[in-house]
């Protein structure tokens, strides 16, 4: 049987998605439902003198509107830093625009809408904090004034290296912004929660059912066996969704308390201020080198916009701190952060979290070190990769590289480019003014996959990083596999099939995968740090592996043989060297439970099998980017978009091609579309999809994809992980591109996202004698 | 997502929904395609407490041969203006321009009547009717009016329409021998222009209308004189931003919309010029 | 106010208030979830329909407009013996989709553009997708798969 590891299988998950048969939070209709929506501040900083509801409790179809005051009972929301509590609904103070304030319950949501509206608030404004320089300023205005500053959370260098940097023979200063986006998954967050009598049951839009239940346990002070949550089809969502919101608890109970299931949908306009944003970070750079290219002491100093509350990014610059040096030997290396409170929508995990970060100052760090030494950007990082046989590597912070072959993958990119060849067009077209100016960038990555050691996700509030998988063959000789991640389109029930199907040797559609529902599933971890593969898959290959152990045993005594002499092949067991002398897969499935026919062995066949991984795993890439840029407009287009990833063994190649994809589009959208803004005031300008710049097919370019394969060590898979790969590589990529378009009329330096506009005042300002 | 609430009418005849027009006043509003209109309510940042739908008066949904000019019926969509072989022959600019307008979707939805009257100068065929000096038709209790592109847009978002007037035709003179460009530059091919150019060979010279340069389309006049005077197109676009009052906004600064305004032009005279 | 419309084949009969939008009269009164929701600012497509034929962003439409009309969603596209149509099946032979939120409306963008443009270049795919958002492909298996079904049926790729 050919391997079904490494095929192409289309998808199980399609035919209902394309025939309108997917099972999203909001296609959901139970008896009695209201719907729920939220009042939300229309203050960036504000204390709350009083809210009047007594018009919209009024309003046609309404069943109830509470505030903080009337529902008592209401947990607050986790927070990164005990002492700072945000609640589930504000109570005396607001700190961002789109904090729920109050709750409107109604018949339908056109009614639930219309009362919204008759809330009147009563704000005191305070002075907005719109951004880290007005947060870290002196005499700031502070957002909570018990904590003394802005700064949630401060780490100072991990070390000093200043004489590192001070013998270094060149030296280089950059200020990096990785600006503020949203991830706007197409389904914007929604629950149901339909609390009865003896459970509490949840539907959510989320990235881990078993998370959510744990979290509405300890929030709710009830016993696992009395919460039941349910992720069904989930539109996408890039790490936001695993974020926490106040629908989960407000949505809990007021079902208890009105004794019917609430559905809470956001619009996409309330998901834009609502839903976690993402990236916000600015980073001072300080590289020291030396006339070969080679890089000597590099600090970084993080700062993160956390939003108004402390949430998921307090954590995140750890994260970029890790992977700072990237793919490269340096010596010396000191990383520090503070994470900044500002009166904006909370930050939290969006692709990559923290890593896209990292690649993004590194690989500038490398291109200016090309530039200003005048050596091609390619030998530039030929000269400091980790070699082959550093791994495993520890870097500066203790976090370790399991494997990779950096060079590996650059050489494979460099073939499918034709390096030379671009050099030269891009020579040929300097010269010819009419013509828009070339510029090839780099971007050679590593990020974080399979997260993780369980020590380090304790350290991110999770149950753990290992993973579970529970594989019971059914009587009639199917699989059903049960495994504790919790996919948003990443196509688990298709690749899990696969590494089962082939470890059973039975044909993919005899293979059923379940996930995403506490009461099905064992506990588990969830989908999130490109782990569903690496550590998800790993645990579907034990228990399909103990599966078959089980079923050899079944077999060895039905054949009177001994286990080990028994072999699995094509969906037949069988005596070694007698295939006739065998049983089909069915038929020892079926006979597993008839203790009759076993003798002393138990029948049954239902294994567990939970795996923890003992690293994390650090898929890698090299990825170029060929833009053209309009000399008059400054606008960029991008003309070829080429990428080679290197996440160990490839499962499915078509998913796989597919998380690279739209990990590249987010990240080309970071680099010349996105970005959310706030105004002076704190009021957020980019509050619908009109503003906020995602773009379509007809931005994006083609890919040309590849991958090299270095199996990791980490798991008998060989697999590290993918997901956030593409987001990791593009941005740096493309905007090393333009930077070097722009090189020879002295450009050289361009902040993210690249408009029109700011790419046309570089030009300008670098050919009127000052330097970009 | 979900507009106010409000009355709706749906007149079976123009002389109907004129009536409740003179009714009703500042309260209503007409909805044709919906797409400038809708998207507002569902905001709520416009509440007309009565729609007027026109969108079924089928006798308003037309492109025709006038003899000198193409009459367009107010309630084509600008999917009809497209895919017009008609329009392609006598009005390539307008044909060409009604296939940016927002998305395919909005396409098959919105009208050029509805477009026009909305007079949003960000919109892209308030400049090409400028530019073609048409004359845009008005139906009201006064009877029919015809009113020059040029008088039409007044302010942002306001027309020479009365509120109890209904837009019933544009007619477009036949220039299907004229040479024109139509420069559109947005970040996304969906976004409204930020800087955008139609512009046509006129008797002796050529008409430049400019996208969102001020409140209403504008005519670069400086430059059409500069042209007749025999100036090329260098130097006559280096003039296109006089006398326009563009705005910043998120999407770009008044200064940089100068500098596109003439950068367009400029191709846009290149491109007539061959 | 009472509206009489064909829904996938299917004559229906429903009250509806003036400002309700033809895209929750397809999914709150009929029933018919297939087609989503993803902004409100007709930006994104996820709730693209046919209507009269044509695509329309269903949640920039009243029911009430759609008096008299026919209606056809994700859910009345099938193939042939109620299999899947060429666009839903070529869909799954490129990996045109992921989460599946943005599909249906994405499918029936496609189905609206190669009814006017049988065969189309890339570059009109992709413009003609202009209208529809997706975050987790990056549209490559979506414009392969449209230009494989535009192939198939004997328009030339120019």
């Amino acid at each position: 049987m050919t391997s079904m590891v490494g095929a192409a299988v289309v998808r199980k998950e399609d035919p209902n998605l394309l025939t309108g048969r997917g099972t999203y939070v909001d296609n959901l209709r139970l008896p009695g439902m209201l719907h729920l929506a939220f009042v939300r501040s229309s203050e960036a900083h504000a204390e709350i003198r009083g809210i009047d509801t007594t018009a919209a409790a009024a309003a046609p179809g309404v069943v109830g509107v509470f505030t903080a005051r009337d529902l008592p009972e209401l947990p607050p929301m986790p927070t990164a830093v005990p002492g700072l509590e945000r609640p589930s609904l504000a109570r005396d103070r607001v700190r961002f625009v789109g904090e729920p304030v109050a709750v409107v319950v109604a018949q339908d949501r056109y009614l639930a809408a219309d009362a919204v509206a008759q809330v009147a608030v009563d704000y005191d404004p305070l002075p907005p904090v719109p951004d880290v320089e007005t947060a870290l300023a002196e005499g700031a205005p502070l957002l909570f004034p018990e904590h003394g500053s802005n700064v949630y959370l401060e780490i100072p260098l991990s070390q000093d290296v200043t004489a590192e940097l001070a013998a270094a023979p060149r030296r280089s200063r950059l200020r990096l912004v990785n600006q503020r986006c949203a991830p706007v998954p197409m389904e914007p967050f929604g629950v149901v929660a339909d609390w009865g009598p003896k459970v509490l049951t949840v539907w959510a839009s989320c990235q881990s059912a078993h998370f959510v239940r744990g979290q509405l346990s300890k929030l709710l002070g009830i016993p696992y066996r009395g919460i039941r949550v349910i992720a069904p089809d989930v539109g996408g969502g890039f790490g936001a969704k695993q974020s926490w919101y106040p629908e989960y608890v407000v949505a809990a109970l007021l079902s208890r308390r009105l004794g019917r299931p609430i559905k809470a949908v956001e619009t996409r306009s309330e998901n834009l201020v609502a839903m976690t944003h993402g990236r916000a970070q600015v980073q001072d750079v300080e590289v020291g080198f030396d006339d070969t290219g080679r890089i000597l002491a590099l600090q970084v100093m993080v700062t993160q916009d956390a939003g108004g509350y402390p949430a998921d990014a307090v954590g995140l610059p750890m994260l970029t701190m890790a992977m700072s040096a990237g793919c490269y030997r340096i010596p010396a290396v000191a990383t520090g952060c503070r994470v900044v409170a500002t009166t904006t929508t909370p930050v939290g995990a969006y692709r990559g979290a923290g890593r896209p970060e990292a690649a993004y100052l590194i690989e500038r760090v490398v291109d200016v070190v090309s530039r200003e030494t005048g050596i091609d950007p390619i030998e530039v990082r030929r000269r400091n990769f980790l070699s082959p046989d550093s791994f495993p590597h520890t870097t500066h912070l203790g976090f370790v590289y399991d494997s990779g072959d950096y060079d590996k993958a650059l050489r494979r990119l460099l073939e499918m480019i034709d390096y030379e060849e671009l050099r030269r067009e891009q020579a040929a077209r300097r010269e010819d003014p009419r013509q828009p100016l070339m510029g090839i960038g780099f971007s050679t990555f590593v990020e974080m996959g399979g997260v993780g050691p369980s020590a380090m996700m304790e350290g991110l509030g999770m149950l753990g990083g290992w993973e579970s998988a529970r594989a019971r063959v059914n009587p009639d000789g199917t699989v059903t596999i049960a495994v504790g991640t919790s996919p948003h389109g990443q196509g688990h029930e298709t690749a899990f099939a696969q590494i089962a199907a082939d470890v059973l040797s039975l044909p993919v559609d005899r293979i059923e995968v379940v996930h995403g529902d506490t009461d099905v599933v064992q506990e588990g971890i969830g989908t999130f740090g490109s782990r569903s593969i690496a550590v998800g898959g790993e645990a579907v290959r034990l228990a399909s592996l103990r599966a078959r152990e089980k079923a050899v045993r079944v077999a060895a005594h039905l054949l009177e043989a001994a286990p080990e002499d028994v072999e699995v092949s094509d969906g037949r067991l069988f005596v070694r060297g007698s295939p006739d002398r065998g049983l089909s897969w069915e038929e020892v499935a079926n006979k597993a439970y008839r203790p009759t026919q076993l003798g002393d062995l138990e029948p049954g066949i239902e294994v567990t099998a939970f795996y923890e991984p003992r690293l994390t795993t650090c898929p890698s890439g090299a990825h170029c980017c060929v833009v053209g840029v309009d000399r008059e407009t400054g606008r960029v287009t991008i003309e070829r978009y080429v990428g080679v990833d290197d996440c160990g063994v490839v499962i499915n190649p078509l998913t796989a091609r597919g998380q690279v994809m739209g990990g590249v589009a987010q990240g080309i959208a970071q680099a010349l579309y996105e970005q959310v803004s706030y105004g002076e005031n704190g009021q957020p300008l980019t509050s619908t999809l009109a503003e906020y710049l995602v773009p379509s097919a007809a931005e994006m370019p083609r890919f040309e994809l590849d991958h090299v394969e270095t199996p990791t060590p980490v798991n008998p898979l060989g697999a590290k992980g993918l997901g956030e790969s593409g987001a990791t590589a593009a941005p740096q990529a493309v905007v090393n591109a333009v930077i070097d378009a722009l090189s020879p009329l002295g450009v050289r330096d361009l902040q993210m996202p690249l408009t029109p506009e700011r790419v046309w005042r570089a030009i300008q300002a670098a050919t009127s004698g000052g330097v970009a | 997502m979900i507009p106010a609430p409000f009355e709706y009418a749906r007149p079976q005849a123009l002389e109907e929904a004129v009536s409740l027009l003179v009714h009703h006043g500042d309260e209503a509003k007409l909805l044709a395609g919906g797409h400038s209109l809708l998207p507002l309510m569902k905001l709520r940042v416009a509440t007309p407490s009565l729609l007027i739908d026109i969108g079924r008066l089928s006798d308003l949904r037309y492109i025709r041969d006038g003899g000198d000019h193409v009459a367009i019926g107010a309630l084509a969509r600008h999917h009809d203006l497209e895919t017009s072989a008609l329009l392609e022959r006598e009005a390539p600019l307008l044909r060409h321009a009604a296939g940016f307008v927002g998305d395919p979707q909005v396409r098959h939805r919105g009208t050029i009547g509805g477009c026009l009257a909305h007079a949003d100068p960000a919109a892209d065929l308030p400049a090409v009717v400028v530019a073609l000096e048409a004359i845009v038709v008005a139906y009201g209790p006064r009877g029919e009016r015809a009113i020059p592109a040029r008088d039409f847009f007044r302010s942002m978002f306001g027309s020479a329409l009365a509120p109890d007037e209904v837009l019933v035709e544009v007619r477009v003179p036949k220039v299907g021998d004229r040479r024109w460009a139509f420069q559109k530059f947005n970040r996304r091919s969906i976004d409204w222009a930020i800087v955008g150019v139609a512009a046509v060979e006129s008797d002796g010279g050529v008409n430049i209308a400019l996208v969102n340069m001020g409140p209403t389309p504008i005519r670069a006049l400086e430059t059409e004189a500069a042209l007749r005077r025999g100036a090329s197109p260098s130097e006559a676009s280096a003039l296109a931003d006089r006398g326009t009052e563009p705005l910043s906004d998120l999407n770009a600064s008044a200064e940089y919309r100068r500098h596109l305004a003439r950068v367009l032009v400029r191709r846009s005279l290149e491109q007539i010029r061959g | 106010m009472r509206i009489a419309l064909t829904v996938n084949g299917r004559p229906e009969e429903v009250e509806v208030e003036p400002r309700l939008l033809l895209v929750h009269l397809l999914r709150d009164h009929l029933g018919l979830t297939g087609t989503n929701v993803g902004c409100d600012s007709t930006s994104c497509g996820a709730c693209t329909v046919l209507l009269d034929g044509q695509s329309v962003k269903s949640c920039t439409v009243l029911a009430v407009q759609a008096d008299g009309a026919e209606v056809t969603t994700i859910e009345g596209l099938s193939g042939t013996a109620g299999g899947l149509h060429p666009l839903q099946a070529a869909f799954q032979r490129h990996h045109a989709l992921q989460c599946g939120y943005c599909t249906p409306g994405m499918v029936m963008a496609a189905a609206s553009l190669l009814a006017e443009h049988p065969s189309p270049t890339e570059e009109e795919v992709r413009r003609g997708l202009e209208g529809n958002l997706c975050r987790c492909t990056g549209y490559q298996g979506i414009v392969d798969a449209i230009l494989e079904v535009a192939r198939a049926r004997g328009g030339v790729e120019r």
